[in-house]
């Protein structure tokens, strides 16, 4: 329960603030609609929605990066953290408290996604509901990263890392907005050494029926996901130790 | 009975001795000011005392509790209000009251309880459901303390209670402070004397992580062989050899 309340609080802390509503769910939105009327005007397929949407949905999901390592490291700075290390939370209820809320903001995050999808001409089937289901992996991969940087970040490094770094990375080298094999090489071999490319993979797979494709990308990310976990865990703790 | 005993406490951070074999007892109900120019070593014995930073060697003993040993006993005996105000800025006063009721895990009842009995005792009814973030520093401050107060701590850790406040804001918190004084025992750390001399039983003043002296006032006002505490305090610090 006590992981609950902190888990309540952080959710309240970050829906309330606008920029990060404008931002992690806005900003999706304005991508899918701008390339939407950009695929409209050009004669190639560069931008069909069946891929493109699995693709937004995975960029959407590194503002939950930003959305947990912003939180914690907000509440380092102003010592509410200092002050929650003398009560009775343990190091999984800070854990699961920072984890959980962003869990369903992912999830509703991705869902408007699909929604506004349809409206452009995505295909209603029960696979978008197995892609909204997949999109759990994937978030704890995001998330993980948040924690992972918000435990030794300050709020103006992960402002920069997270905010225009992490972004970037995730959308260059994630194949959403051009084929990596048109590149290929070093940046190839580079973006699939990383799980990003293979989020949107998973998740092109799923939308696409084509279930047998979800691997070997949903190893990578259930791999990535609990090495990053696991290291953000072993972080948290040791930065609780050393206050 | 002690409160707090500490035991040959040390903390060293890599080349520097933050806390250098501090020994000394704090009565239960005692509100007891540790002073010291910046880098004296209040800050982190509050750390350590609170088990926020382990001793590299040494103890402390909280109700007969080790802070080496029994961490998560003295967890539940203690609180801690920081000098930064350590609020949640985000959600309203009521909200940061519930939060701190939740995280001890108090029941609905309890909390309601708790909030009314605390929202009187600090002040704090006319600004219930006003964001903690646009508080004034002395709201603020007030704040703070509520959550500290909020687990009925038998010891409190006041770490610069009244940083920042205007003279009013600050009366006001000393009277706060001295209305629960018998009932907790009270460390504060401040770096005004006058705070320090109106508040305390007994003081402890450091200097490069050691205890310089620990006494009342009064006396370490005739030790100085002065009647102005604050000048005794500077002949104490600038007496002491590094």
């Amino acid at each position: 329960m006590k992981m609950l309340t902190l888990a309540a609080k952080n959710a309240k802390e970050i829906l309330r603030d606008p920029l990060n509503l404008s931002f992690g769910l806005g900003f999706p939105l304005v991508l899918i609609l701008l390339l939407s009327v950009i695929q409209a005007n050009i004669p190639v397929e560069l931008f069909v929605i069946e891929r493109l949407t699995p693709g937004i949905v995975v960029f959407g999901l590194s503002f939950m990066t930003l959305f947990s390592a912003t939180t914690i490291s907000k509440d380092r700075d102003s010592s509410l953290l200092c002050r929650l290390y003398t009560t009775p939370l343990t190091p999984a209820d800070f854990i699961i408290g920072y984890t959980l809320p962003i869990i369903p903001i992912s999830v509703a995050q991705s869902v408007v996604c699909y929604i506004v999808a349809i409206f452009l001409g995505l295909d209603i089937t029960v696979n978008i509901l197995y892609a909204v289901l997949f999109i759990l992996p994937i978030s704890v991969l995001f998330i993980s990263l948040g924690l992972l940087f918000g435990s030794f970040l300050n709020i103006k490094q992960v402002g920069g890392i997270c905010g225009a770094l992490l972004t970037n990375l995730s959308a260059w080298l994630s194949g959403i907005w051009f084929d990596l094999d048109l590149v290929g090489g070093a940046f190839k071999k580079i973006a699939y050494m990383l799980p990003f490319v293979h989020a949107v993979q998973l998740e092109r797979a799923v939308l696409s029926g084509n279930f047998s494709g979800i691997f070997p990308h949903l190893w990578w990310v259930l791999g990535y996901s609990a090495v990053l976990m696991l290291i953000a865990i072993l972080l948290f703790i040791r930065q609780m130790k050393r206050q | 009975m002690d409160a707090i005993r500490t035991v040959d406490l040390t903390k060293k951070y890599k080349d520097t001795l933050a806390v250098d074999r501090l020994n000394l007892s704090v009565k239960k109900g005692e509100l007891f000011s540790l002073l010291g120019i910046n880098g004296a070593g209040k800050t982190t014995t509050i750390k350590m005392l609170s088990c926020l930073t382990e001793a590299t060697s040494g103890d402390a003993f909280l109700n007969g509790k080790s802070i080496s040993k029994d961490s998560s006993d003295i967890k539940k005996i203690i609180a801690v209000s920081p000098q930064e105000t350590a609020v949640a800025t985000g959600l309203s006063v009521l909200e940061n009251l519930e939060f701190f009721c939740g995280v001890h895990g108090f029941s609905k009842e309890k909390t309601k309880a708790k909030i009314t009995e605390l929202a009187g005792l600090l002040g704090l009814e006319s600004v219930l459901n006003k964001k903690a973030g646009k508080l004034s520093g002395g709201f603020k401050r007030r704040l703070s303390i509520a959550l500290a107060l909020i687990s009925e701590p038998e010891i409190l850790f006041l770490d610069e209670p009244t940083l920042g406040l205007d003279v009013i804001a600050r009366s006001e918190l000393w009277d706060l402070i001295l209305s629960f004084k018998d009932r907790v025992t009270i460390i504060l750390t401040t770096h005004y004397m006058e705070e320090a001399e109106a508040l305390s039983d007994r003081v402890g003043i450091m200097k490069d992580g050691q205890l310089l002296i620990c006494d009342t006032t009064e006396n370490i006002k005739k030790t100085a062989g002065t009647d102005n505490f604050e000048e005794a305090f500077i002949r104490i610090v600038k007496g002491a050899k590094k």
